[in-house]
């Protein structure tokens, strides 16, 4: 859930910022507590209150005495505004590196995002992961103590 | 921040040995601390010295602005355990109600709610028990009495990896609800990284690194990719380790990069890595440096 290597207060307003735009916390709704956070991510509770405080800054989210953490009037559109800035370096430019690696020019690679279905269907032809459900293996951990 | 234990230039020798070379460090108030380091590294020295079970050749140690020698004021709001406790013969009940008359903050019911996580025979005199129940003890012990200053010398022996996350989940929670100051050392690293706000990082009895997790999380990286890019893309910095495969090099170097730094990566076509905490503990612990390039 959480990778190495980003600051984890990061990771979790990154998290946080995610679920506000694509309408998981709705704006004027609770946000779970600095505690509940570092519960649900196995994270020291001074780390979850970081990356809230992030977002409090950036007026995202507000304390209301007492109460809890709310998600502010306007946080969606300030926080889509901010990651469009952000979308060709994380997305663009590593699409195309890869794309050009692979041979695919850019007039095709703007085919391949106009078409998804013909996407989908390629992608079927070389399943690298396999789709159906394995059993789980009998659990022979957790050694008797 | 208040430093709740401040060691100052703590050294302690032995004969012929160094255990601690000119330790100084302090313990924030309310913090969990992580004292990580290799066996023999000193992590233990240093909480029996924090802990007034030992004495220290030079330097001083002060909790809460008094030294912890034989007194008990201070000692009294300090619990330490340690890796192989020896409990006098009694059964677990006994030995987790006179606890209880020790520690004022004592929770009775938590202390019940852990003997049923770990599944402990309160019936059963403490030298019947295996090994992992042994250790179980001690944590909820170090649990349940909320002392103000917890130390955890490598309180898992024989606990299992279900047993291990129990620990630290209710360690976690109790944490969020009744802030305390804990100092757990570990060599299982990678378990324990999120749980820790601050680390400090001990080997040949010698500080090496003290700062917050997250500072840490970002001191190395590992660069991947062509053996010519990569080369060129070090110049003079510091490299951490290297590994090589064919064309292609693997190296840590000191971090954390700049924007300008990455830029250049990306333009030679190399792929930039976050280095665990584990990872990075096993690249600046000397010893191990020496060997892997020997």
């Amino acid at each position: 859930m959480l990778d190495e290597g980003t600051p984890l207060f990061l990771q979790i307003a990154e998290q946080l910022s995610s679920d506000i735009i694509d309408g998981t916390l709705t704006e004027g709704s609770r946000v779970p507590s600095t505690n509940e956070f570092a519960a649900f991510y196995r994270i020291n509770p001074a780390t979850a209150a970081k990356g809230i405080n992030l977002l409090v800054d950036g007026g995202i989210l507000e304390k209301r005495r007492g109460i809890g953490m709310f998600v502010t009037t306007g946080a969606r559109d300030r926080l889509i505004q901010a990651r469009r800035k952000e979308f060709a370096e994380q997305f663009i430019d590593p699409l195309v590196v890869e794309a050009g690696r692979l041979g695919i020019d850019p007039d095709a690679l703007i085919e391949m995002i106009r078409r998804p279905t013909d996407r989908r269907r390629t992608a079927e032809y070389e399943p690298l992961i396999s789709s159906t459900p394995q059993a789980p293996q009998t659990a022979q951990e957790g050694e008797a103590s | 921040m208040t430093p709740i234990v401040q060691i100052d230039h703590v050294t302690r020798r032995y004969r012929g040995m160094t255990a601690l070379d000119d330790v100084s460090t302090a313990l924030q108030a309310n913090t969990i601390t992580g004292l990580l380091g290799r066996n023999g590294a000193g992590k233990s020295t240093l909480m029996r010295i924090i802990t007034g079970q030992e004495f220290m050749t030079t330097g001083s140690v002060l909790v809460d602005g008094q030294s912890p020698l034989e007194n008990d004021a201070v000692l009294g709001r300090m619990l330490f355990v340690k890796e192989s406790q020896i409990y006098p013969d009694i059964k677990v009940k006994r030995a987790l109600e006179a606890a209880s008359w020790f520690y004022p903050s004592w929770d009775h019911a938590l202390a019940q709610e852990l003997v049923a996580d770990f599944e402990l025979p309160v019936s059963r005199p403490i030298k019947k028990l295996s090994r992992g129940q042994h250790s179980a003890v001690g944590i909820v012990i170090g649990l349940a009495a909320r002392a103000e200053i917890t130390l955890f010398d490598e309180p898992y022996l024989g606990l299992d990896a279900v047993a291990r996350q129990i620990f630290y989940d209710r360690l976690l929670a109790d944490y969020a609800e009744h802030p305390r100051t804990v100092l757990l050392s570990t060599h299982l690293i990678d378990e324990v990284a999120n749980l820790l706000e601050h680390v400090i990082v001990i080997d040949h009895g010698r500080i090496v690194a003290d700062a917050s997790a997250d500072d840490l999380r970002g001191r190395a990286v590992t660069v991947n990719g062509r053996t010519g890019a990569v080369d060129e893309f070090l110049a003079h910095r510091e490299v951490l380790h290297r590994q090589a495969i064919g064309s292609l090099a693997s190296v840590v170097v000191t971090g954390p990069l700049d924007d300008l730094a990455r830029a250049r990566a990306r333009d030679l076509n190399l792929d930039i890595g976050p280095v665990s905490l584990q990872e990075f503990i096993i690249r600046t612990s000397g010893d191990a440096r020496e060997r892997i390039s020997a």
